[in-house]
C-alpha cells in the first residue's frame, strides 16, 4: 500500500505548531511507516505537489501567504487549520487593532534607532493584506486542530483517525485555545 | 407537607423538583444539571442575553435564565441539537469580539473558553469581525479590555446589586454595543470601583482584568485545566481563585 | 402633570442637539446632573438612538431615506457629490452632513429626507441640485418652497373607521352612560385584536390590566411607526387624532388609569405641534384633565415622548424603557407589561390604529365592527399601500380582502413580489395572491410594499437585512451578530460572489436567528432571506459562482493600503 502523502507550512506564524508536531518524538518514526512528507520545512521542499493531507500554521498576512494557502487548497484532499493563527489570527491578528499605516509607521519610520526611515518596496517583499485573517476565510477547511500549540498528542490523534479512516475528534483533554 | 414541594418540571426525561419563583436554570442547578450559560450568576438578577441556557420548553425555545419553571413543563436541553446552536451562539461570541486566547492573561480561567471546550468547539466557524476597541488602562489595579467583552452584564448587575454602586452600563446598538464607565471622563480611575467589588472580578472573560496577576497559575493547573465548566459548583470556585489572586 | 414633558431624556438631548448639533461630552455630564441620571445612562442614550450625534452634524442635517419605497442610494449620492462630501460625514465649514436613514414613513411620496426635522419629498435629480443650491446659499427652510413639505395623506380608499365621522368626547359621552363592564363587553364583543400586526384581543389585555391589584396604570399609544413602507397612524394623527385620543381615554376609564403616553417616533416630529394642539383643546373642553365629563374620578391627561430614532421601540417593552429615559432594549418577558409596564405599573400598549377603532366601537356599538372582516379577523385594516403602482396611499379594507384585489386597485401591472407586513413580515411571490389580508392568513402592521419585474429582488432583500443589522439592539447575542452576519452574506451573494455553502450558512444563521432571539426583532429579521429562499430559489441561484468556496473578502482590495504605502502597482502587488 503506498504512503498517505502529507505536506505541511506555515503561513503567519511562528513555526510552534511544526515544533509541538515535531514534539511528538520517536513516535514520528512509526508514523513514517505509513505517511510521507511532500512540501514541508521538515524536508525543506519548496512546492506543494499533489498530497492527501495539508497542514497548514499560521495565519493569512500578506500575499505570499494567500499564494501558498491556494497552492495546498488545490493540491490537498484534506486540508487541516492547525493552531489559533490558522484558526483565528491568534497573535499575528493582533495587528488587525491598527491600520496598517499605524503598524508599517511604527516599525519602519518611527520606532528608535530606525536608520534610514522608509518603508520597504522592494518588489520580492510580498505585500500586507490590510487585516490578517484565518484561513478559513478564504479557502475550505476540512478539519481545525486547535492549540497554541496544539499538544503532539493532538497530531498523532488526528493523524491516526485519518489513516484509520475514521472522522478526527480531539477527547477534552487535548483540547485548548491555547 | 408543603404543596411547593411536590412541583416538578422534565428536563431530558429526568423528574425535577422546583419551588413557586424558580426559574428553570434555579431548578436544574439545585438538581445539579448543567445548562451551559455565560451571563447568568446566582444572586444577581437574571438577563437572558447570551442565549447559550435556550432550551426547548414543550418544543418552544426559551432561555432557562428568565423562563418561570411551571408545572407540565417537558424541557429538552442537553441534546445534540440544543449543544449544536449553543455552540454556533459561542463561536458567535468569539468572532465578533477580539479573543486571541493566547495572548489573554484569562486564558485557562475563561469561561466562554471552557464553554467552547465543553461543547466541542474547534473553530470560530463565522467570518471574523475584527472590531477596534478601546482598552482603557487608567486604572492602578484594574484593566478594561474591551476586545474580549461579551456584553453579557455581569459586571453592570454585580456592581449596581452587590456593590450598592452603578460603575458599568452597556451603550450604543447593535454590534456597536461596548461597555462604558460612569465618570465624568468615562475613564476607570475616576470611578467609584474598588478592588473588593464584586464588579472587579466577576468578569467571566478577560475584559475586566486585576493588573499585575496574568499568567501566576502554571498551566495545567488554572481553573479549566482541572474542572469543566458543566460542573454545577463551579461558581465558588472561580470567584475565590480571582478573589485569592490580590491577596 | 408635565403635559410638555420638557425634562425628559430624549427631548433634552434633542433639544441640544438642535442647537448645538450635537451632544458634547460636557453637555451629557450637564444632562445628567439636571436629571440626576448617570452620567454612563446619557451616554449610553445618546449613542443608541441614531438621531443623536457626538460628533458635529450640520447645520442642515439632512437624514436621507434608505428604504426601498421613500429612499434611493443614487440621489442621495448625488446629493452628496453635489454637496462634496460622504455619506455619514459633516462638511468641513460645519454646512451640512448627510447620512442615511431608516424608512421615514414617506413611501407614497416618492423618494424622502428629513432636513432639521422636516420631510421633504418627491426628491429627484432635479430638486436635488436645488436643494444643493439652497444649502450652499444657507437659506433657512422657512424660505425654501413651501409644498416641498406639504404631505398629502393620499387616501385612496376609505371604510369603517376613515369614512365615519368622528366628533370629539362623542364616545365618552356613550361611556358615560354605560358601565365599566358594559363598555369593556362591547370591545369584548367586537372582537376587536391589535392592529400592530400580533393580533392580541384588545378587551383581553385591558382586562389583564384592570385586574391586577397595583393603584396607579397607565396606557400608552404606540406611534413608533417603523416598520419601513408604514405610514398609515401618519394620516391617523393627522387626521384622526381626536379618535385617537379618545380610544386612550376610553381605555384609560377602563383599566383606570391617570396619565397616558403617547410615544411617537422621531421621524413624526413635525406632528407634534398640531398633537400638541388637539390634546389642548381636548383639554378645554373637559375631554382631559380632572372629572372628564363631569364624570367622578375620571381623571386623565396625555403626554406625548418623542423618540430618536429606534425600530425596537416599536416592541412595546422597548418602547417603556424608552420612555424611562433608557436604551430601548426588549425587557425580559414575561412578566407583561400589563402586569409591570412602565415604572414597574401595570401597563396597556395599543397600536395607534386600535386605540382609534376602539374609540369607534364605543361609539357606534359592536356590530358596526364586527359586521366587517373575516370570522377570525373582524373589522377593517388600513393598509400602507408603497412601491410599485400607480396610487400609493392609504387603503381602509375589511380583513379577507385578497392580495389581488388590492393590486388591482392600486394600479400595480407586472407585480413579482409583494412584501406583507414590512421586512419583518411576509414576502410573497404571485402564486399567493389569492392569500388574504386577515390574522389567519397574511397578517399586517399596515405595510404593503409592491414590487414589479424590473426590481432587482436580491437588492430589496439584501436592503432588508441591512435594515435589521442597523436597528438591533444587540442585547442577545444571536440577533446582534446574526443580524450583520446575514448582512455580510446577503452583500456576498448580491455582489455575485457567492456560492452555495454561502446559501448554506445564510439559511443557518436565519434559523438560529429567528429562533433563539431575545425578542420579535430578531425572530423576524430572517424572514425576507427566508422567505426569498422559499420563494425565489431561482433569483438566488441564478447569482451565484459555481465553485466550492469564494474567500470572504476581496483579497486584492485587501492590499490596496500596502500598494499605496509602498507606491507599487507590479503584477505581484496583486491578487
Amino acid at each position: 500500500m503506498s504512503k498517505v502523502r502529507v505536506g505541511t507550512t506555515s503561513l503567519g506564524g511562528c513555526f510552534g505548531c511544526h515544533m509541538s508536531f515535531l514534539d511528538m518524538d520517536e513516535r514520528i518514526v512509526g508514523l513514517m511507516e505509513h505517511v510521507e512528507f511532500t512540501r514541508s520545512p521538515i524536508n525543506d521542499i519548496k512546492h506543494c505537489e499533489p498530497c492527501d493531507i495539508g497542514l497548514i500554521e499560521g495565519a493569512l498576512c500578506n500575499a505570499d501567504n494567500v499564494h501558498v494557502l491556494k497552492e495546498f487548497r488545490e493540491n490537498c484532499k484534506i486540508i487541516i487549520a492547525v493552531g489559533a493563527c490558522a484558526i483565528n489570527g491568534g497573535v499575528p491578528a493582533m495587528r488587525n487593532h491598527f491600520s496598517l499605516q499605524e503598524c508599517l509607521e511604527e516599525a519602519f519610520l518611527d520606532e528608535i534607532g530606525v536608520d534610514n526611515p522608509h518603508i520597504p518596496n522592494n518588489k520580492e517583499l510580498p505585500l500586507l493584506l490590510s487585516k490578517v485573517h484565518p484561513i478559513h476565510e478564504v479557502v475550505k477547511v476540512d478539519y481545525y486542530l486547535p492549540g497554541c500549540p496544539p499538544p503532539a498528542d493532538a497530531f498523532v490523534k488526528v493523524l491516526t483517525d485519518l489513516l484509520e479512516g475514521k472522522e478526527p475528534s480531539l477527547p477534552k483533554e487535548m483540547l485548548h485555545y491555547d | 407537607m408543603n404543596n411547593n414541594a411536590d412541583k416538578i418540571i422534565k428536563i431530558d426525561g429526568v423528574d425535577v423538583p422546583f419551588k413557586d419563583g424558580q426559574t428553570i436554570m434555579d431548578a436544574a442547578l439545585a438538581a445539579d444539571i448543567y445548562i451551559p450559560h455565560l451571563c447568568h450568576k446566582p444572586g444577581l438578577s437574571p438577563h437572558g442575553s447570551c442565549k447559550l441556557c435556550t432550551v426547548d420548553v414543550n418544543g418552544r425555545p426559551a432561555s432557562s435564565c428568565t423562563m418561570p419553571a411551571s408545572e407540565g413543563q417537558e424541557i429538552a436541553n442537553n441534546t445534540p441539537a440544543l449543544n449544536e446552536v449553543r455552540k454556533s451562539i459561542t463561536q458567535m461570541l468569539f468572532i465578533e469580539g477580539n479573543h486571541l486566547c493566547p495572548s489573554c492573561e484569562k486564558t485557562g480561567d475563561c469561561t466562554l473558553q471552557a464553554i467552547g471546550y465543553h461543547l466541542g468547539m474547534l473553530d470560530g466557524h463565522f467570518p471574523q469581525f475584527y472590531p477596534r476597541r478601546e482598552v482603557d488602562a487608567s486604572h492602578g489595579s484594574l484593566v478594561l479590555d474591551r476586545d474580549r467583552c461579551i456584553m453579557c452584564e455581569l459586571c453592570v448587575r454585580a456592581s449596581r446589586e452587590c456593590d450598592g454602586k452603578n460603575v458599568f452600563t452597556i451603550s450604543g446598538r447593535g454590534t456597536n454595543r461596548h461597555l462604558i464607565v460612569n465618570s465624568d471622563s468615562g475613564k476607570l480611575v475616576d470611578s467609584d470601583i474598588e478592588l473588593e467589588d464584586m464588579a472587579a472580578h466577576i468578569c467571566p472573560v478577560g475584559a475586566i482584568l486585576i493588573k499585575d496577576h496574568g499568567y501566576e497559575v502554571p498551566i495545567g493547573r488554572r481553573t479549566f485545566d482541572i474542572h469543566s465548566v458543566a460542573e454545577t459548583d463551579l461558581d465558588d470556585v472561580i470567584l475565590t481563585k480571582v478573589r485569592h489572586h490580590d491577596e | 402633570m408635565n403635559q410638555q414633558h420638557s425634562d425628559h431624556l430624549l427631548h433634552l438631548l434633542h433639544a441640544h442637539q438642535r442647537q448645538h448639533h450635537f451632544i458634547s461630552d460636557q453637555a451629557m455630564i450637564d444632562i445628567a446632573s439636571r436629571l440626576k441620571l448617570p452620567r454612563a445612562q446619557v451616554e449610553a442614550v445618546t449613542e443608541f438612538y441614531s438621531f443623536f450625534s457626538r460628533k458635529p452634524r450640520g447645520r442642515f442635517d439632512i437624514l436621507f431615506s434608505n428604504c426601498t419605497s421613500c429612499g434611493d442610494a443614487v440621489l442621495m449620492q448625488e446629493l452628496c457629490d453635489r454637496l462634496g462630501i460622504k455619506a455619514g460625514e459633516t462638511r468641513h465649514d460645519g454646512v451640512v452632513s448627510i447620512t442615511d436613514t431608516s424608512c421615514i414613513g414617506m413611501c407614497d411620496h416618492g423618494v424622502s429626507a428629513l432636513i432639521n426635522d422636516r420631510p421633504l419629498h418627491s426628491i429627484d435629480s432635479n430638486k436635488i441640485s436645488q436643494i444643493a443650491a439652497l444649502v450652499e446659499a444657507e437659506k433657512p427652510l422657512d424660505a425654501w418652497p413651501t409644498e416641498w413639505f406639504e404631505i398629502d395623506n393620499h387616501i385612496q380608499r376609505t371604510d369603517l373607521l376613515l369614512s365615519t365621522p368622528f366628533e370629539a368626547g362623542s364616545a365618552l359621552k356613550v361611556m358615560r352612560d354605560e358601565s365599566i363592564d358594559e363598555t369593556l363587553e362591547k370591545i369584548r364583543y367586537s372582537d376587536l385584536r391589535g392592529r400592530g400586526g400580533a393580533g392580541f384581543s384588545t378587551a383581553q389585555k385591558w382586562k389583564f390590566c384592570r385586574e391586577t391589584e397595583e393603584e396607579t396604570r397607565y396606557v400608552i399609544c404606540n406611534a413608533d411607526e417603523g416598520e419601513p413602507g408604514t405610514f398609515k397612524d401618519r394620516l391617523l394623527l393627522t387626521s384622526h387624532a381626536n379618535t385617537v385620543f379618545e380610544g386612550m381615554a376610553v381605555c384609560a376609564r377602563i383599566i383606570n388609569a391617570k396619565q397616558g403616553y403617547i410615544y411617537l417616533r422621531a421621524e413624526y416630529r413635525y406632528l407634534l405641534d398640531s398633537l400638541e394642539a388637539t390634546l389642548a383643546a381636548r383639554r378645554k373642553d373637559g375631554l382631559l384633565g380632572n372629572a372628564i365629563l363631569g364624570i367622578e374620578g375620571f381623571d386623565f391627561d396625555i403626554a406625548i415622548v418623542v423618540g430618536a430614532g429606534a425600530y425596537i421601540c416599536g416592541e412595546e417593552s422597548a418602547l417603556i424603557e424608552s420612555l424611562e429615559e433608557k436604551c430601548g432594549n426588549p425587557r425580559i418577558r414575561p412578566p407583561f407589561p400589563v402586569i409591570s409596564g412602565y415604572l414597574g405599573k401595570p401597563t396597556v400598549v395599543n397600536n395607534v390604529e386600535t386605540l382609534a377603532a376602539a374609540a369607534g366601537i364605543v361609539l357606534h356599538g359592536e356590530r358596526w365592527f364586527r359586521g366587517a372582516g373575516t370570522w377570525q379577523s373582524r373589522g377593517t385594516k388600513i393598509l400602507s399601500i408603497s412601491g410599485d403602482c400607480c396610487k400609493a396611499g392609504i387603503y381602509e379594507y375589511p380583513f379577507g380582502v385578497t392580495i389581488n384585489d388590492i393590486l388591482n386597485d392600486c394600479g400595480a401591472e407586472r407585480t413579482q413580489a409583494v412584501q406583507i407586513g414590512g421586512p419583518s413580515g411576509t414576502l410573497i411571490d404571485a402564486s399567493h395572491f389569492d392569500h388574504c389580508i386577515a390574522f389567519e392568513d397574511l397578517a399586517t402592521g399596515g405595510s404593503f410594499m409592491i414590487f414589479d419585474d424590473s426590481r432587482d429582488l436580491l437588492q430589496v432583500i439584501r436592503n432588508f437585512t441591512h435594515f435589521f443589522a442597523h436597528e438591533s439592539c444587540g442585547f442577545c447575542t444571536p440577533c446582534r451578530v446574526g443580524t450583520t452576519l446575514m448582512k455580510n452574506g446577503m452583500d456576498k451573494v448580491c455582489s455575485g460572489h457567492g456560492t452555495a455553502h454561502d446559501l448554506d450558512e445564510l439559511k443557518s444563521t436565519a434559523a438560529l436567528v429567528s429562533r433563539r432571539s431575545h425578542c420579535g426583532l430578531g425572530i423576524t429579521a430572517p424572514n425576507p432571506i427566508r422567505d426569498g429562499l422559499k420563494n425565489f430559489p431561482e433569483l438566488f441561484e441564478q447569482r451565484l459562482l459555481h465553485q466550492k468556496m469564494e474567500p470572504e473578502f476581496n483579497l486584492d482590495a485587501s492590499l490596496e493600503e500596502a500598494r499605496q504605502l509602498t507606491q507599487r502597482d507590479d503584477a505581484e502587488a496583486h491578487l
